[in-house]
């Protein structure tokens, strides 16, 4: 019993968190989930305006909504949020110069652990002809 | 070859100096993109009189405060005795604005609690303050005579913000307002 109440809860979850129903078209309705998805609560600031319920973020879910119903593109609204928020509202960080680092990271990261891991192969290798001259010298 | 003992105690001691300074930045406090932009155009009812206007035209009659305020943001509360401190003292306008709050609550608390603003521009939809990258409340803004917003403090204002930033920027603003008008 209690089970079964479980995966019912668990299957209607995803449901919950769904961006309610605000426009007829679908296309539009996709680009405003998909934009709300990306924009981070300043109130609440590990989550994204769709899942805040805090004032603000349902503020901006309605200009975001009323913008994409005045025909803005989702460039437009994005501009318009980052005039006044900043970048830090943007769940994806734009590549430009203070975020180089950030997002070339990885792959410096996974380029030095390669240099090492390969430094440290090439090292083993000379140490185990090394030391097989010196058994054989050993044993003969 | 000595020295390769010393790599992981260099990282760690890089990262250490990282997270230490990490320890004191506030996460809370997200830099305006606004500091340095003209103050957004708006026209709002004021507080006390829902027929007379308050628009961005304010911001350019000289130096002046914008604090942003409710009736509902505690913090609002605690920062109030020393705004109605600075209204008495200080010799530059402190405007308000009213976000999204209840009218007469709102005209209570000041009417019981001192009211320091010159006057007060009644946002009740929250559009401006989104406008003014208002995110909490409390906030104030410093705007210098040709309505350049240069400085915003976000959260309760405290003394010694007082005293180590806004006060001198306001000198600074006193400065070049009458550096700029002969």
């Amino acid at each position: 019993m209690m089970r079964s109440l479980m995966l019912v809860l668990l299957l209607a979850m995803p449901t919950a968190f769904a961006a309610e129903n605000r426009f007829e078209d679908p296309q539009k309705q996709e680009r405003y989930t998909q934009l709300i998805n990306e924009l981070r609560c300043l109130v609440c600031q590990n989550q994204t305006i769709a899942d805040s319920n805090a004032d603000l973020a349902n503020d901006l879910k309605d200009k975001v909504a009323g913008m994409i119903h005045d025909g803005k593109s989702n460039e437009e609204i994005i501009i318009f949020l980052t005039d006044r928020y900043g970048d830090f509202v943007l769940y994806r960080p734009p590549v430009q110069p203070n975020t180089w680092l950030l997002w070339a990271g990885p792959a410096l990261l996974l380029g030095a652990g390669l240099l090492v891991f390969g430094f440290t192969l090439r090292r083993r290798a000379a140490n185990a002809d090394r030391e097989e001259i010196t058994d054989n010298g050993e044993n003969t | 070859m000595k020295f390769r003992f010393f790599i992981p105690v260099i990282v760690v001691a890089l990262l250490a100096v990282v997270f230490w300074r990490g320890l004191f930045l506030d996460p809370t406090k997200v830099p305006s993109p606004l500091v340095g932009k003209p103050v957004p155009e708006f026209s709002l009812p004021t507080l006390h009189d829902p027929e007379a206007r308050f628009t961005d035209a304010r911001f350019r009659e000289g130096p002046a405060l914008f604090n942003v305020f409710g009736t509902w943001c505690p913090g609002c509360h605690t920062e109030h005795a020393l705004l109605v401190e600075m209204a008495g003292t200080l010799d530059v306008p402190i405007y308000g604005l009213n976000w999204k709050d209840d009218r007469k609550a709102a005209i209570a608390w000041l009417q019981d609690d001192g009211n320091p603003y010159t006057d007060i521009a009644f946002d009740k939809d929250g559009d401006v303050a989104i406008d003014w990258g208002v995110y909490g409340a409390p906030e104030t803004f410093v705007v210098d005579g040709d309505g350049i917003i240069r400085y915003k403090h976000i959260g309760i204002l405290t003394r010694d913000v007082l005293q180590e930033d806004i006060l001198p920027l306001l000198e600074t603003l006193k400065a070049e307002t009458q550096g700029g008008t002969p």
